[in-house]
């Protein structure tokens, strides 16, 4: 936590599905939880299911001010940037950036990429073992280079956030350290966490609330 | 790769597609499934594939009829108002005999309707998918799970009995994620495709596709030779998952994501001393008619539970030849039933076979 609090700004991107919604959710409550000024900026333009902003009410009443598109949850299926989004710029409060997948969502960081280097911000890709074709270190490790690419901000950690949904064992986070390890190697970047739910986090990983939908 | 991984249901069926050997997709982007054809964009040029993307949906199918009459294994993704405009093309292929795999993730509608998950195409998939008589082979998968191994079995199905083959999804299941094992199907034992316009170099007749039957008495014969196979596949395909039927007066009926979520009903009637139980109809064509006829012995009443006003509602009134009474609970438009929602509906049909 005192790792997120050195940077006003948090961006939490990475591959399609690798969890970034859970972590940035998670994050933005824990910064509020701990009596900061915190907003969340769901900045998928990517994909219209399952984002931050399904968790609006969530985060209103933690008291998070969520950023969202105008858009967002209304079925109008247009990706657009918040217009609110802007403000994180300009203002004292603490920011959780939530990216879409890969580098189509990425790119959408790009437009600012000036106002991000002067605020100063800190950028995690969330990795999970679990997900096909970027479970591998090197291809996480191309995918991260495409991000960087397409964002123009640099990386500065790895969160480890594998995991199979709600069917996650502690076996399952564990399998994952080692691919973890060498993707962190590879790309000569920290690994700042491993994030698992509560009933099957391993020891020293960070427990994290399941904030998605759940329809049965 | 880890034994099991972490997908998307559009994702899912895309892999286990090309799994199962198919190496060609044609399709038009549409929500709530592009996934799938992203997927394929992505991952069938590095496997020697080819996915193509179709200036309209009409084109697509028809660049299926193609490749279907080539014998090679071949499918094509939608949602709703892009099966209607597939239609016509999904006619031609029934009749003229050839295998592929089509795949609507259903949307609400009619019309443009919304991008939510939805289950009323029903009576297009099981009635009219295209115009003349004819039936289609129609999978609804439940899970991320059945997104990947009923796709194997589309195309096994389609092979053998040469005919399109088409996995009824969803919003919901094409957009959620959840572990899939790509191992847990074992592939069927197929026939030659003798039939098939793959040039004969001179060492066998020549092989016709057609559809077209001038002659009323040839074109009979040829329907009828048909539905003697489709009979043979009501006869040896039905699929169907029971869960705490044995003993239940209430028999919820439902199919795809919306039995995921009656079964958590199931479970909290259950829960409340209820006896009431979940049956799944896996083929929704064909429909499971004998196992539920053999259900209405011992159940009092039930419930058919669709993302819809009620459509397989009248197969199972027909498969039970009207022999207790049977209510309709859904959603439409893109609304999700919730499982108190349900539970209502079976405690006050549990009340009223009480009398109370």
């Amino acid at each position: 936590m005192k790792r997120f609090l050195q940077n006003r700004i948090t961006v939490i991107a990475g591959p399609y599905g690798s969890g970034k919604t859970n972590i940035a959710v998670n994050l933005a409550l824990s910064l509020a939880e701990a009596g900061k000024q915190c907003c969340l900026v769901d900045l998928d333009t990517v994909n219209p299911y399952f984002r931050s902003a399904d968790n609006e009410k969530q985060l209103r009443e933690a008291g998070v001010r969520p950023i969202l598109p105008e858009f967002a949850n209304t079925n109008v299926d247009i990706p657009t940037l918040p217009k609110e989004y802007a403000s994180v710029f300009v203002t004292e409060e603490y920011a959780v950036i939530d990216v879409g997948g890969d580098a189509d969502g990425a790119t959408a960081l790009g437009v600012h990429r000036a106002e991000y280097e002067r605020c100063t911000y800190a950028m995690y890709y969330v990795y999970n073992y679990y997900r096909p074709y970027v479970s591998d270190p090197r291809a996480a490790w191309a995918l991260l280079q495409e991000m960087e690419k397409a964002s123009g901000l640099r990386f500065c950690g790895v969160i480890n956030n594998s995991n199979l949904g709600v069917e996650t064992t502690k076996e399952d986070v564990l399998a994952s350290y080692a691919a973890c390890g060498e993707f962190c190697k590879l790309c000569g970047l920290p690994l700042v966490a491993v994030t698992a739910f509560p009933a099957n986090a391993p020891e020293g990983a960070v427990p994290i609330r399941d904030v998605t939908k759940k329809l049965f | 790769m880890g034994e099991k991984l972490l997908m998307k249901g559009n994702e899912a069926l895309a892999e286990a597609a090309i799994r199962a050997g198919c190496k060609l997709f044609f399709g038009y982007p549409i929500t709530p499934q592009t996934e799938l054809a992203e997927y394929m964009a992505k991952q069938l040029p590095k496997r020697d594939g080819l996915c193509l993307q179709a200036e309209s949906e009409v084109s697509a199918i028809n660049m299926i009829y193609g490749a279907a009459a080539s014998g090679a294994r071949c499918i094509t993704s939608t949602s709703s108002p892009g099966v209607s405009l597939m239609s016509e093309g999904i006619s031609y292929i029934i009749g003229s005999d050839l295998p592929c795999v089509l795949v609507n993730v259903q949307r609400g509608g009619p019309g443009l309707g919304g991008i939510q998950p939805a289950q009323s195409d029903y009576n297009q998939a099981v009635r009219g998918l295209g115009h003349g008589d004819q039936h289609v082979i129609v999978l609804a998968p439940a899970s991320v799970q059945e997104m990947a191994s009923l796709t194997g079995e589309a195309f096994d199905l389609a092979d053998l009995y040469r005919m399109p083959c088409m996995i009824l999804a969803d919003g919901a299941l094409g957009q959620m994620m959840e572990p899939v094992d790509f191992e847990a199907r074992t592939p069927r034992q197929l026939p030659p495709k003798d039939w098939a316009t793959n040039g004969h170099r001179g060492a066998r007749r020549h092989t016709v596709v057609n559809s077209l039957y001038i002659e009323p008495e040839v074109l009979e014969r040829t329907v009828v030779d048909r539905f003697a196979r489709y009979a043979q596949i009501e006869e040896n395909e039905v699929q169907y998952e029971q869960f705490l039927t044995e003993d239940a007066d209430v028999v919820v009926v439902s199919y795809g994501i919306t039995a995921r979520i009656a079964k958590t009903a199931v479970r909290m009637a259950r829960e409340k001393g209820m006896k009431v139980g979940l049956f799944r109809p896996i083929t929704l064509w064909p429909f499971p008619n004998k196992e539920l006829k053999e259900l209405a012995r011992t159940a009092k009443a039930f419930l058919s539970v669709e993302m819809n006003m009620g459509q397989m509602l009248g197969d199972v009134k027909l498969a039970i030849d009207c022999a207790r009474p049977v209510t309709h609970y859904g959603r439409t438009g893109g609304m999700i039933p919730t499982p108190e929602e349900i539970l209502a509906q079976i405690e006050h049909i549990s009340m009223e076979g009480k009398g109370e």
